[in-house]
Order: C-alpha cells, then structure tokens, then sequence
C-alpha cells in the first residue's frame, strides 16, 4: 500500500515532481545551440562587411552591436521576437539581442502607464538585475585585476 | 437553508440560474467550446487602449448580454456579486460602476465564479431576493502584465504552466424558477501544501479541490455516480491527473464523470497552451456557455462544479511563500 502523497508537504513536492512533465530538455539545447549560433554567426558578418569597408575592429564591435540591438528592438516591436525567444530560449536571450528585447518589451508593456510612471519607470524592471550584478561585478573584477595584475598597470 | 454534515449547506426552496452569458477572446474562440460563447472578440484590446480596459468592457458587456438574454433591466437586480484578478478586482467595480446595482465585489481568485453563485443562493433563500447577477473576468494580457512578464518578452513557458482565460462568464440566480437549481454548496476551506512554483498552480490547487470532494460527498452522502458530470475549475492537465489519482486513493472513482474546464476549453495539441486554461473567466465561461447549454438541453441533469483558486500573489511569490489553494462546490441539479 503506497503511503498517502498529501502526508506532508515534501512527499507532496516529491509526488508532484513525479506528475509534472520536465521541459524538453534536448530539443530546447538543439534550438538554443543552432539559433544563437545563427544569431552569432550574422554578427561576424556585419563585424566582417565593417572592417572590409575600411572600419578598425573595435569600431567594427560598436557597429555589430548597434545592428543586433536594433534589429531585436525592431522585430520585438512587431511581436516577432517573442516567437523567436519561445522557439530558441538562451539561443536569442544571451546574445546582445536578448538584451534588447527585455528592455523594449517592458517599455512596451507599460507605455499605458504614460512615459514618467510607465515607460521610463519600468523600462528596466527585466533587465535592471542584469544590468546591476553585471556592473557591479566588472567593477569588482576591475579591482582584483588592478590588485592582483601589476604588469597590466605598468601597461596602462 | 440549512447546515449539514462539516461546511455544506442545502437549501428548503432551491434558487435557480435563470440565464447566462459568456464573452472569450480570438484564442478560445478558437478553442473546442467555441460554439457555445454568446459573443466573440476579434482582438485583445476590443477597441481599448489598454488591456484594463479592454477587461472592464468585457465585464461590462457581458453584464449586459446576461440582461438582455434574461429579459431583464438593471434595476431589477437586487445585487450583484463580482470579483477579478487585477489588482483591488478593477475589472468588476470598473466593469459594474455604471450599472446602479448594490455590489459586493469578492475575491477568491479563480474560484471567484463559484463563490459569487454560492452568496447569491444564500441570498436568494435568506432575503428573498428575485434576481441576483454574479459575474466573474480575467484577460490573458491584464493577468501575464500583473503576474508575470511583458508580452513581447521573448521567454519559454514551462511544461506545466497554464492560459489565462480571456472573457467573462455572467448568471442570474433568481429565488423562483424553472432550473437548473442550486441544491447544495460546499464552500472550501484553504489547503496549502507547500507549493512554490507559480508555473504550476494546477498542482498547487489540487490538494484543495480534493478536500471539497470528498467533504462535499461525506456531507451530503452522495458519491461519484450521484454526478453525471463533475468540472473543476482550472486544474489543468496536472491538476485534473493528481485529482483522479488521489481521490481514487482515497476511494472515489471520479474518472468516468469528470472533467476540468481548463482541458476542455483549449486544445492543447494545436493552440499550445500546456497544462490548459487558467483564470476567473475559465470556469465563469465553460459553465455560461458549454455546461450551461448541456443543462438546458438536459444532457446534462446533475453536476458539480467545484472552482478552484490560488490565493497568491506577485510579491509573495517573489518573498517564497508557497501557494494556498481553495476550492468551493455547488451541485446544480435539473
């Protein structure tokens, strides 16, 4: 006779987790891998058609990055995006275009909150974790670095 | 009216629903129950410029429709019972606010339509109240812009997560009619189990329908071949799975009678909605439009509803709390 699952709250959980269908874990990887790699791929082609018109790599960077995060934007306008993102997951989140999107689609959402309130108060409420552990942390890295890697300061 | 056994009540003069009246979005419109809805939207905003309002207008109309169905004037209606998702239930009071009805705007989340049918019952009986309105809503792009991310976020549902319901589902409880009659209610009372991810309520809510379940049948002595149709509210795929397997563990075979009117009211295959439809309007709509319908064709002559409710919100999910579930039954009955 099995035990009741409602005995307690973990062997409900435990019960639970047994009912519950896990996400396609394989499928999810093949899209993600493919389609971020895609994503990737048309970056290096914009960085490549730069520099062969003549910009310094660097610049080339700035530009690529100005592109994907337009073209993200744009598509994220005309509710493509979010297609895209339920299709790829991590594929089109962790490039620059992932970025994008979670900026313009809480602007989007919240633009009948008027631009104060709405707009610019909750242009960031995706991305704002993002942006604050990815700041903080470079600038903690900044200082190990400067700390720990004296030749890079001779260099600078 | 009166009580028996631990928290069911039944009534001397049953009320009957005298009418009712259901308005879904584009996406159940598409769905299997689609013949069965009075009105169809052609888009999310239906003219609006927010989903707010768009929600507001969808209760509103259908408060409407269920009048003039009823053949009734709003100043007919004693009172009304109403509640939403959105936050402080903008949806009814916003939706009723020019309707000159005494309001009592309730909240049990998704098992707000059936609590609203159970107080109006009560009402009907205790006061002698003629006709009382009860009206439930929930807007898919009003609930994921409240409880989860903007729309455009390109992100992936999990397997388990559910559809809100775009729509409302409105009926008139009258103290005298011609059925179906609400005989017994069985209000539920909170059970938590402790779970956390709000991408699957079904199994947060589930403990708590089976305890109605089985109170309702300890109460009332009947069992699972009494019904010929028993619906939850929005269970969902899991939701339903867990409910059969554990009410069969606790010796009630419900499996050939029941169903859940988040499954019945998508297709999963093709309008990929996972675990099926969720929200206020999921219930409100399958039971106004396709239960309803098999009531009155008398396909249908004995049923229970129980909605069920997840008593959560946004912060509380951010602070960890787990998910209280509540589930309240009536047997309506020909």
């Amino acid at each position: 006779m099995n035990t009741n699952p409602l005995d307690t709250n973990k062997s409900y959980q435990e019960y639970v987790n047994k009912k519950s269908p896990n996400s396609p874990i394989f499928k999810n990887c093949f899209n993600a891998f493919w389609v971020g790699g895609l994503i990737c791929t048309i970056g290096q082609l914009i960085s490549s058609y730069c520099s062969y018109r003549g910009l310094p790599t660097e610049e080339a960077g700035t530009v690529t990055s100005i592109v994907l995060v337009f073209l993200s934007a744009f598509l994220t306008s005309i509710n493509i995006f979010n297609r895209i993102g339920k299709f790829a997951g991590a594929g089109s989140l962790v490039p620059i275009t992932g970025f994008a999107n979670s900026i313009v689609s809480p602007a989007m959402e919240y633009k009948s909150e008027g631009f104060i309130m709405g707009v610019g108060a909750k242009m960031f409420t995706v991305a704002g974790p993002v942006l604050v552990y990815g700041i903080s942390t470079s600038i903690l890295v900044g200082i190990l670095f400067l700390i720990f890697n004296t030749q890079a300061i001779t260099l600078v | 009216m009166k009580k028996i056994g631990k928290q069911t009540i039944t009534f001397e003069n049953p009320p009957s629903i005298l009418e009712t009246a259901s308005i879904v979005g584009p996406k159940e419109a598409n769905g299997p129950l689609a013949k069965y809805f009075d009105k169809i939207l052609e888009d999310e905003f239906w003219g609006e410029k927010t989903w707010e309002k768009a929600e507001t207008k969808i209760v509103r109309e259908t408060s409407h429709a269920v009048l003039g169905k009823a053949n009734l004037a709003a100043n007919q209606i004693d009172y009304c019972f109403s509640g939403d998702l959105l936050n402080q239930s903008i949806a009814s009071s916003f939706g009723l606010r020019d309707s000159n009805i005494p309001l009592f705007g309730i909240f049990g989340a998704c098992s707000t339509f059936v609590e609203a049918l159970s107080l109006a019952s009560i009402f009907a009986e205790s006061t002698g109240s003629n006709n009382l309105l009860c009206c439930t809503s929930s807007h898919f792009c009003s609930a994921e812009k409240q409880f989860r991310f903007p729309l455009e976020l390109g992100n992936q549902r999990t397997p388990s997560a559910q559809w809100t319901v775009t729509g409302s589902g409105a009926a008139i409880v009258s103290k005298t009619g011609n059925g179906p009659f609400i005989t017994h209610i069985t209000p539920g009372k909170i059970v938590d189990m402790g779970i956390k991810d709000a991408s699957n309520m079904g199994a947060a809510m589930a403990p708590a329908a089976l305890d109605t379940l089985i109170t309702h049948f300890e109460d009332t002595g009947r069992n699972p071949s009494y019904y010929d149709g028993i619906f939850t509210g929005d269970l969902g795929y899991i939701g339903k799975d867990i409910l059969i397997d554990l009410a069969k563990k606790n010796g009630y075979n419900i499996s050939s009678v029941y169903n859940d009117c988040g499954v019945l009211i998508f297709d999963k295959e093709k309008q990929d909605t996972h675990s099926g439809g969720s929200g206020c309007a999921c219930i409100a709509t399958v039971f106004s439009g396709y239960i309803f319908n098999q009531l009155k064709a008398k396909k249908l002559k004995k049923v229970l509803l129980i909605a069920t409710g997840a008593l959560t919100n946004a912060t509380t999910a951010q602070q960890g709390e787990s998910i209280p579930g509540i589930a309240h039954a009536i047997s309506i009955e020909l």
